[in-house]
């Protein structure tokens, strides 16, 4: 970060007195991981960029109303969960309900040659898996496993309190555990 | 040290949870926790996710280059509202004047400290219902299928149900009725999923959508007026 550039809460406190300046700040800070965010839990780059658009929209209009008790970080974060999980319904509305599993897609990394074999029937149960999974268990599983993001972190963001954060964490790999287990011991 | 749990094993993958020395010690003695443990970690290693795709150095500005001209749009929406916020204000005012010479009835002094009551509702009423939105959305995309915990969504819809009921007062005894009949309903449905079971079948966890899919769009609905009539 450029020393010359305003804290977080000194940008808000700009941004609040009507100079766009201080809002410019914000939106160049935490661009990119409201978009990896977004990407996690849209699973594409279109909707992403949406999301992006929306959850600075949204955070503009609800200034006033951000509380340096949590950081912006934390706050924009929230946002972009509530635009996220929005998007997904409008998005189910369109495709129809049958489509669900194909919500909140889980890109899977290439394997290596030596993961190839088992690797293709691996992600299809992860699909599967992550399919039966509701979004909020989805997303803080993949924020927990894929961001590394600690539970008290994704309990902020995600507007729970830390033992329904940790509960949907659980439930979410005992999910895949049940879907993965029988391919596994195949291997 | 009795066996370990699920949780605790999940909890030492992700190296979270106080007790790790001695989850550590534990797993270095008991080879049927260590099997349990590999097991899980063979599972979650084999959960990969692709790298988010990259975005450029610039991206942030990329952002605001298509954000700004929406800000613009936003700020002469907001001078509107302030506009007819600050018309309602002078004619309070002159209405406040013309009270220095024509003294109003009771009734009519008392209405200006219930609209500012109001308003204070409003503000709270918005965020108890977007976060009552987010609990019933999340039990609404629950899928229904084999038999389903909802004990963590229990737990959250406890934590709404006081403060429902204290708004559900309020907006009663402030005369906001509308808001407060949808409270009500919106009641009923947190004491329905608080008082279910906490593992439903596929048939319960229907039922449960039905009431929930009825009262999510009233929910939506007055969140939304209730944010309009803030600005």
């Amino acid at each position: 970060m450029n020393g010359m550039e305003p804290t977080d809460e000194a940008a808000v406190a700009r941004a609040r007195a009507g100079d766009e300046e201080g809002f410019r700040v914000l939106v160049e800070r935490h661009s990119r991981t409201v978009f990896r965010l977004a990407w996690r839990m849209t699973g594409n780059e279109h909707d992403a960029e949406e999301v992006v658009q929306e959850t600075f929209l949204n955070a503009y209009r609800r200034l006033d109303r951000y509380e340096a008790r949590s950081s912006f970080g934390t706050w924009i974060y929230r946002i972009a969960v509530n635009c996220s999980l929005d998007l997904i319904r409008a998005r189910r509305r369109r495709t129809g309900a049958e489509s669900s599993d194909t919500l909140l897609a889980f890109p899977s990394r290439d394997p290596g040659p030596d993961r190839l074999a088992f690797s293709g029937e691996v992600g299809d149960r992860v699909e599967q898996a992550l399919g039966e999974l509701s979004p909020m268990e989805r997303t803080a599983f993949m924020l927990r496993h894929l961001e590394g993001m600690s539970l008290h972190e994704i309990a902020l963001a995600l507007d729970r309190n830390l033992d329904a954060t940790k509960n949907c964490v659980f439930r979410a790999v005992q999910k895949l555990r049940r879907a993965l287990e029988p391919v596994r011991s195949t291997v | 040290m009795t066996h370990l749990n699920e949780e605790q094993l999940i909890l030492y993958y992700y190296a979270e949870g106080g007790d790790r020395p001695a989850v550590e010690e534990h797993l270095a003695s008991c080879a049927a926790c260590r099997s349990q443990y590999q097991g899980l970690q063979g599972t979650l290693d084999a959960v990969e996710g692709a790298p988010a795709p990259e975005r450029s150095p610039d991206y942030g500005s990329a952002v605001w280059g298509r954000l700004r001209p929406r800000l613009g749009v936003e700020r002469r929406q907001r001078w509107r509202r302030w506009a007819a916020i600050g018309a309602v204000a002078a004619m309070v005012t002159l209405a406040f004047l013309a009270g220095r010479f024509w003294q109003p009835p009771p009734q009519e002094r008392a209405s200006l400290s219930t609209l500012a009551r109001q308003r204070l509702l409003l503000a709270d009423v918005g965020d108890h219902l977007e976060r009552a939105q987010m609990v019933l959305t999340e039990v609404a995309n629950t899928p229904a299928a084999g038999r389903v915990d909802i004990s963590a969504e229990q737990q959250w819809v406890q934590d709404l149900l006081s403060s429902n009921r204290l708004y559900r007062q309020t907006a009663a005894g402030s005369g906001q009725l509308a808001v407060a009949v949808v409270l009500d309903e919106l009641e009923r449905v947190l004491l329905e999923i608080a008082h279910s079971p906490s593992r439903l079948s596929p048939r319960e966890l229907e039922d449960i959508h039905r009431r929930v899919d009825g009262i999510l769009f009233q929910v939506r609905s007055l969140s939304s007026q209730v944010r309009r009539d803030q600005l």
